[in-house]
């Protein structure tokens, strides 16, 4: 159920953004190589630089990056696919995290995520068709003491109910068409 | 390595005496215990992955629980004890076996690794039989990694192996761990060809059926029905020790033989992908005469033999042209037959040139080391000698030889050197000195640091080097360093060769390595030559050409076509009446020949080969050749007692006696294995298991009979499965197997220790021992042409070489022609990337030209290809002008020219 | 002095800036040590201390500190925040870092000095994005005010520290796969010994301790360590963040002395079960832990008297199981989190956890057979010891299962007799 193998990813436009690194991008990834004894210690840095700014790591962004630090794509993406964390395939505008561990699931954190899988129409692993978000199951996140907890993007929500957990996702929508105008 | 100290063990109640620098899994293998394992390897130590090799340790004698512990992570200590049997220990390593076979698919039957697998071994071993999973399989993609290995990854048990071998010890980086967890993935970032130059060990490192040899595959047989034969790899000059297998009559394939001295365990791929030439369509099966209407007619063995007799004794004027690739009794007899005076190694100019100085070399005071004893120097100088290329197992040496700072920094942090993670983790960065003066890009760049200068300025920088060693002269800022690592290592090491073709640039190798021998004897000097019997060749004489033609030519083994230049060579056979040639393929040569006998090709017969080590070492073949096939001995041996000539040699083994008897620093080849006459209890030495088959089933639709296996009265082996292969000396065995140990790893059956020799005999003999000769020194003369252009030849491990070149796997990765320079020198012979150049003399090929940076000015980088090595030797200045070639349009999808370079 | 030493600085949302963290006596232990107190001195002080490790495994801090090598040599010294907070369950060094950061800052460069590092890592889990802020903001502040960086208030030392924010994976919190994370490779833990006090981050000596830790070094140098032994209520010295989720009243996390009775935490602090839950197990500190019963409430939070009753106090962190719940599937998610999570490195857990999550799944789901008992015990003893794994992630995973085995084993066999969950057969009723 996990990105990395998943089955059925939406098929989404093609990452868009030119290949090659951008100046901004690679600026960033040099300032973590400065405090490093190797380029390609940089490696997890530069992953999640590089995700930050595109969602994603493709793979022609994969092997600027591995030109950037000097290593092999390989080795790169034996990195990257290590970690759970960065995306080797397409994700929507926001990941959603649904915290799956025990302190949440003695809470009921399982409803809460089929609510969410409902209200979105999607399941673990896959995006919405308007390619707004991606729903992932996620480790404890330390909120424990306010279970079931989730986050939308870098959001943390919790004390979520079941009944309730929708909501979010239409004030998220509100909120960003606020934004917009 | 210093002097080895020893502890006591007590294993199950029995006290043993272990070195204490082992690991207790080490150890208790060479103790002969029957311990599973899986990640560890004697060549690359502990990694504590797989978890198959516990034993219980217990703190003292009251313990009575003790501690499961896993025996390669856990160093010897004096006065452990340790319980193999111990229900804990097994019951552990039942529940282990279990566990790796979770995922395992059941497909042995149809699986290239099944009956020599590993796997199964330790599977039988550690007593797993019944499955009690019953879930799905996690399963995988396979990659297409190009004409060598097939990928199944399903079969994977994540030892970890594989990418140890590829990355921390060969320095590949193609190969890589993807994903976590029970999804690990062994493969490429994208399907394609392996690039690293020893890839074809992870068939052998892989202890199942992950990594496999594609050039078996396609023609498939399990390992107990091959008949194999101890051979020695003709593929380079360094004499790997291989094993090499066949059935039916075709060659199946090679595989490592364990050599401690030599090639380890480890073998280049050219080596082990290059012999399916044996098995070609252009072998010459029968001996020919070429008729009136100029068209060769197959001819019986003694009417061929009868008319080279006619053609001897009538001729004024008979002349002989050895080999480099051919063995040293046919060079020999060659020799004899046409008295000293009329032979001719057949080596190109240059060659026969630095393989002189070798012999002098081999003859001095200064020391040639082993591939195991380059590993152990700790500061290394390359001059001009492209070693992946040309010598490729050195280059893999060298490797290891850098690492030796790294493990003084172990010893001296008190890291177990089997710690290998940790070893590699405390030393980082830190390596031995390397320093490789070539002219274009080397693969050990990476580890070391590369000059680039053209042959003429490497050898000028060898003097300098060699005077600043002297302390005759300042060295200059930039070859200070070299002069600093050199004297200050403890065993420095000069390595050199015939790769770019300058015997200026050994020379001034020669005088460097006179230079330190004076301040330390250990310092090494390796001479790398082209062919895998260049040393014998020129040890028989130092002529290699002949400046005339002859009545009757004899031309053994060699495409001459390759190291004389097209009109040279016309001119030449234009004056020889009468061309003989013996050879195994269809060549250059042999097509405008007169008559031709049938040559066997290393793999179907025995013969001695003496390595660039001055290593003399037995190579047997693995099968009776089709048709008329002989070894060329055999051939030269009829044609000389036709002449009256070698009446008393009837056989190898006196022929060997005779090469003795005539030359006193052959003498010790005749040692480099047991003679015919040599038994084990009685016995020959099997070539085929004892498992073997349906051997009999092989003619079932023709004859119901057991057809009578042919015999061979020139070694101690046997064809078919009769005889014993237990017991054999370690350089006779045809094969490595032991009771519960059908993969290539029963080799630490038999070893003394592990990593150490396997038996008597398997190290071959040295030869030129004595250190009589004073190195006469020697001058400098410029290399390049009127324009100050220098041609340097550049080797490919797939392409180079002229016999494994003519096997598909091979040839598909070879380059076409092509002309590597830099801007500067491309606009001084007035072309851009996309034209081509050509000599300005012959015939030679175009070729298309690349533009590289790093190419040394005046530099022109070609490759050594059949059609263009023999315009890479030219001797005269003016006929190395390169011009621009006019007419030439590029191939389409030329921008891959360097398929074998690997690189994407 | 407080006896509330790693919370007094915890008020409302905000974390303490700078001007409130020195006002309340904060950076006053580094500037009456750094440079003044030897190193040795220091390291004796939080030997006598008797500080053990809060990461979970207890270890005395003083004692591994120790065997960094001291003598001078070229190349650097580490030491490293582990900040990874991914053990299901554990929610307290977040608290902190969210709230107090210049605490832990203080803490590293006391803990620096001691062991002569010179440059410090906080390896933060990739989710605390408001941890990392904040912590980023006072190292910022820390450096302007000149506690970091080069010649740390004049005296010569030299201190850099940085964030680290993870890709993810909960193997990157032990010690070992953490320092090849920081190195940017692949977080396979490594073999032990070389310890990381010889042979670190790049090989280099290295210290990792966790949050909590290093902060209580803080209150030891600015307070001594026979103040900080007196905190304690039983053997072990100091106070705890200690923290209880699930089926509670007020679930949340309390700074309290050491050997604590686990009723008091429970009853007084998380307010005792909810309306209408009853209590039937209780992991003591994580998901790594073994379950305790009610039976075991009055024991002492003290890492021994846990471990006499066969659990761990790990983290310090409880996760109550209470009566509605499926012990068996309880126990599923738990092996589910540990199979998912682990680095794939060594056989028995990269191919032992999924096994066993399949057989719980099948038994949860009405499917299991009597046999699978066996296996799941068999897999239990193999997996389970310290030893027979590369590291500890596996022996962790097995102790909530042997200890649900042991003590709800009826449950799993009635799964088995009855073809399905009888707690589900419940809810299915209602
Ligand atoms: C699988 C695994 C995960 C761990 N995760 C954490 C973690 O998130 N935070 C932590 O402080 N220690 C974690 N540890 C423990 C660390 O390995 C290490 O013991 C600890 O950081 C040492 O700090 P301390 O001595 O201050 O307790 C983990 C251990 C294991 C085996
Ligand atoms: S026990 Fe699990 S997490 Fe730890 S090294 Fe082994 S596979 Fe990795
Ligand atoms: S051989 Fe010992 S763990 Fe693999």
């Amino acid at each position: 159920m996990w990105i990395g193998n998943k089955v059925n990813v939406m098929s989404m436009a093609k990452d868009k953004m030119v290949s090659a690194l951008s100046e901004q991008e690679i600026e960033e990834i040099e300032a973590e190589i400065s405090h490093l004894p190797n380029r390609s210690a940089a490696a997890i840095d530069a992953l999640k630089i590089v995700q930050s700014h595109r969602r994603w790591i493709s793979d022609e962004s994969l092997s600027a990056i591995a030109d950037l630090l000097q290593m092999s794509t390989a080795e790169l993406d034996g990195i990257a696919t290590f970690y759970s964390l960065i995306f080797r395939q397409p994700v929507g505008e926001k990941v959603i995290m649904v915290c799956d561990s025990v302190s949440c699931f003695l809470m009921d954190g399982e409803k809460v995520g089929e609510s969410v899988k409902k209200k979105l129409g999607i399941e673990y692993g896959e995006t919405t068709s308007d390619g707004k978000y991606t729903l992932l199951p996620v480790t404890c996140l330390g909120d424990c003491d306010h279970a079931p907890a989730m986050m939308i993007g870098d959001e943390e929500h919790h004390d979520l109910k079941p009944e309730t957990v929708g909501k979010l996702f239409d004030d998220a929508s509100k909120r960003s068409g606020d934004d917009a105008s | 390595m210093g002097p080895i100290s020893m502890a006591k063990i007590t294993v199950d109640g029995r006290t043993f005496e272990v070195d204490d620098s082992d690991n207790l899994l080490e150890a208790l293998l060479g103790l002969g215990e029957d311990l599973p394992y899986f990640c560890w390897h004697p060549e690359m130590g502990s990694l504590g992955s797989c978890r198959q090799c516990a034993v219980v340790q217990y703190q003292n004698e009251d313990d009575e629980r003790g501690r499961v512990v896993m025996s390669c992570m856990t160093p010897v200590t004096d006065g452990a004890i340790i319980s193999v049997q111990g229900e804990k220990a097994s019951d552990f390593r039942k529940s282990n076996i279990e566990s790796v076979m979770l995922n395992h698919p059941h497909d042995c039957p149809v699986c290239e690794e099944g009956g020599e697998c590993h796997l199964q071994d330790m599977t039988v071993m550690s007593g797993h039989k019944d499955r009690q999973y019953k879930y799905q399989k996690t399963t995988f993609n396979n990659q297409d990694l190009g004409p060598f290995i097939g990928h199944e990854m399903n079969r994977c048990i994540t030892c970890y192996r594989c990418v140890r071998f590829y990355r921390d010890y060969s320095g590949g980086d193609d190969l890589a761990a993807f994903g976590s967890r029970g999804r690990v993935f062994f493969g490429r970032a994208e399907d394609g060809v392996l690039e690293n130059e020893f890839a074809g060990n992870l068939v052998e490192m892989c202890p199942t059926g992950v990594f496999t040899d594609k050039t078996l595959s396609a023609h498939y047989t399990r390992k107990w029905d091959l008949q194999s034969a101890p051979a020695i790899c003709t593929s380079c000059s360094l004499g790997c020790n291989i094993t090499v297998s066949e059935r039916y009559g075709e060659v199946r394939r090679v595989h490592n033989r364990y050599n401690s001295e030599v090639n380890g365990y480890f073998l280049c791929d050219r080596g082990r992908f290059g012999a399916g030439y044996v098995n070609s369509d252009d072998r010459i099966p029968y001996c020919g005469i070429r008729n009136a209407n100029g068209v060769y007619e197959a001819t019986p063995a003694d009417d061929a033999l009868s008319h080279l007799k006619t053609l001897l004794n009538d001729a004024k004027s008979v002349i002989g042209i050895g080999s480099p690739r051919s063995s040293l009794e046919a060079n020999f007899a060659l020799q004899t037959l046409v008295g000293e005076d009329n032979f001719y190694s057949g080596l190109s100019g240059s060659e026969a040139e630095i393989a002189s100085l070798q012999l002098q070399v081999l003859n001095s005071d200064i020391k040639t080391p082993s591939l195991a004893e380059v590993e152990d120097c700790d500061a290394v100088l390359i001059l001009g000698e492209d070693t992946t290329n040309h010598a490729p197992r050195l280059a893999l040496s060298i490797r290891q030889a850098v690492r030796n700072e790294a493990i003084d920094l172990a010893k001296e942090a008190r890291i177990p050197l089997w710690q290998d993670a940790a070893v590699r983790k405390l030393a980082q960065d830190a390596r031995s000195p390397l320093f490789i003066l070539t002219s274009s890009e080397d693969r050990l760049d990476g580890v070391g640091t590369g000059i680039r200068l053209s042959s003429e300025d490497i050898a000028l920088a060898g003097i300098n080097i060699a005077n600043g060693i002297d302390g005759t002269v300042e060295g200059g800022a930039d070859i200070q360093p070299i002069v600093e690592a050199l004297t200050n290592a403890s065993k420095p090491l000069i390595v050199t060769g015939s790769s770019s073709a300058s015997p200026d640039v050994v020379s001034a190798a020669v005088k460097i390595a006179t230079a330190l021998t004076k301040r330390n004897a250990k310092t090494g000097l390796l001479i790398c030559t082209d062919e895998a019997n260049t040393l014998a060749a020129v040890k028989l004489t130092e002529k290699p050409f002949p400046a005339t033609g002859a009545d009757v030519a004899i031309i053994l083994e060699n495409d001459l076509s390759m190291r004389v230049a097209g009109s040279t060579l016309d001119d030449w056979l234009a004056q020889v009446t009468n061309l003989v040639v013996i050879d195994s393929l269809d060549n250059n040569v042999s097509s405008r020949s007169s008559v031709v006998l049938p040559a066997a090709t290393f793999a179907e017969a025995e013969g001695t080969y003496i390595n660039n080590e001055g290593r003399a070492q037995r190579s047997f073949g693995a099968f009776k050749p089709k048709g008329d096939i002989a070894p060329a001995w055999d051939w030269l041996l009829r044609i000389c007692h036709g002449q009256d000539l070698l009446t008393d040699v009837k056989h190898i083994d006196d022929l060997l006696d005779a090469i003795a008897s005539a030359h006193k620093d052959l003498a010790g080849a005749v040692d480099a294995a047991p003679n015919a006459a040599f038994r084990v209890h009685g016995q020959k030495i099997s070539r085929m298991t004892h498992r073997s088959s349906g051997r009999t089933a092989i003619v079932a639709d023709v004859t119901l009979h057991e057809p009578k296996q042919p015999e061979d009265n020139n070694s101690a082996l046997s064809y078919s499965m009769e005889g014993t292969n237990q017991g054999a000396p370690g350089g006779m065995k045809a094969y490595t197997w032991a009771p519960g140990w059908n993969s290539n790893q029963s080799i630490s059956k038999f070893q003394h220790e592990m990593s150490g020799s396997a038996g008597e005999g398997t190290r071959g003999v040295k030869l030129f021992t004595g250190s009589s000769v004073q190195l006469a020194a020697t001058e400098i003369s410029p290399d390049g042409n009127s324009n100050g252009i220098r041609i340097v030849p550049n080797w490919h491990i797939f392409g180079s070489d002229e016999l494994s070149n003519r096997c598909e796997a091979i040839h598909s990765l070879a380059p076409s022609p092509y002309a590597l320079l830099s801007p500067g020198t491309a606009g001084k012979l007035g072309v851009q990337a996309g034209d081509a150049l050509k000599l300005a003399a012959g015939d030679a090929p175009s070729l298309a030209v690349m533009l590289d940076d790093s190419i040394a000015e005046g530099c022109v980088i070609c490759p050594v290809l059949e059609e263009t090595r023999a315009y890479l030797h030219l001797q005269a200045v003016g006929d190395r002008l390169l011009i621009k070639d006019e007419s030439w349009t590029p191939p389409a999808g030329d921008e891959n020219i360097i398929s074998s370079d690997r690189s994407s | 002095m407080t006896d509330k030493p790693l919370t007094k600085n915890i008020k409302g949302d905000k974390p303490a800036d700078l001007a409130a963290y020195e006002a309340n006596g904060g950076y006053v232990a580094v500037r009456e040590s750094i440079g003044k107190k030897s190193s040795s001195d220091l390291l004796d002080m939080v030997k006598d201390s008797n500080l053990r490790g809060r990461g979970g495994a207890g270890f005395p801090t003083g004692m591994k500190w120790s065997f960094v090598p001291m003598e001078k040599t070229e190349g650097h010294k580490y030491l490293v925040c582990n900040a990874d907070e991914m053990e299901p369950g554990t929610f307290k060094d977040r608290v902190i870092m969210e709230k107090d950061p210049h605490q832990l800052i203080e803490g590293m460069i006391l803990s620096a000095y001691t062991i002569d590092a010179d440059i410090g890592y906080i390896f933060i889990r990739a989710e605390y994005h408001a941890a990392a802020k904040a912590l980023h903001e006072a190292i910022n502040a820390a450096k302007e005010k000149g506690y970091l960086g080069e010649n740390i208030l004049g005296t010569g030392y030299n201190f850099d520290l940085h964030v680290h924010s993870s890709a993810g994976r909960y193997i990157c919190g032990e010690e070992t796969a953490l320092l090849n994370s920081l190195e940017g490779k692949r977080a396979n833990p490594r073999a032990k010994p070389p310890f990381p006090q010889v042979s670190g981050l790049w090989g280099r000596p290295t210290i990792v301790n966790n949050v909590e830790t290093l902060c209580n070094i803080t209150h030891i140098v600015a307070n001594g360590a026979d103040w900080f032994k007196s905190l304690g209520l039983g053997e072990d010295s100091g106070t705890k963040l200690f923290g209880v989720s699930g089926r509670v009243k007020t679930p949340g996390c309390w700074e309290l002395p050491m050997g604590t009775p686990i009723r008091e935490i429970l009853e007084n602090h998380a307010g005792g079960m909810a309306d209408g839950y009853e209590l039937k197990g209780f992991l003591p500190g994580g998901a790594s832990t073994d379950f305790l019963l009610p039976e075991h409430l009055d024991l002492a939070m003290d890492y021994d008297v846990i471990m006499k009753a066969g659990s761990r106090m790990g983290t310090g962190t409880m996760i109550i199981m209470d009566d509605k719940v499926c012990p068996v599937a309880t126990v599923r998610n738990i092996i589910e989190f540990f199979a998912r999570e682990s680095c794939g490195f060594c056989t028995p857990c990269r191919e032992g956890l999924p096994w066993i999550h399949k057989i719980l799944d099948s038994i949860e789901n009405g499917r299991g057979e009597p046999q699978d008992i066996d296996i799941l015990n068999r897999q239990a003893g193999f997996l389970g010891a310290i030893g027979h794994t590369n590291c500890a992630l596996a022996p962790g995973a097995i102790e909530p299962l042997a200890s649900a085995m042991k003590y709800f084993g009826d449950e799993f066999n009635q799964h088995i007799e009855e073809k399905q969950c009888p707690y589900s057969a419940k809810n299915g009723a209602n």
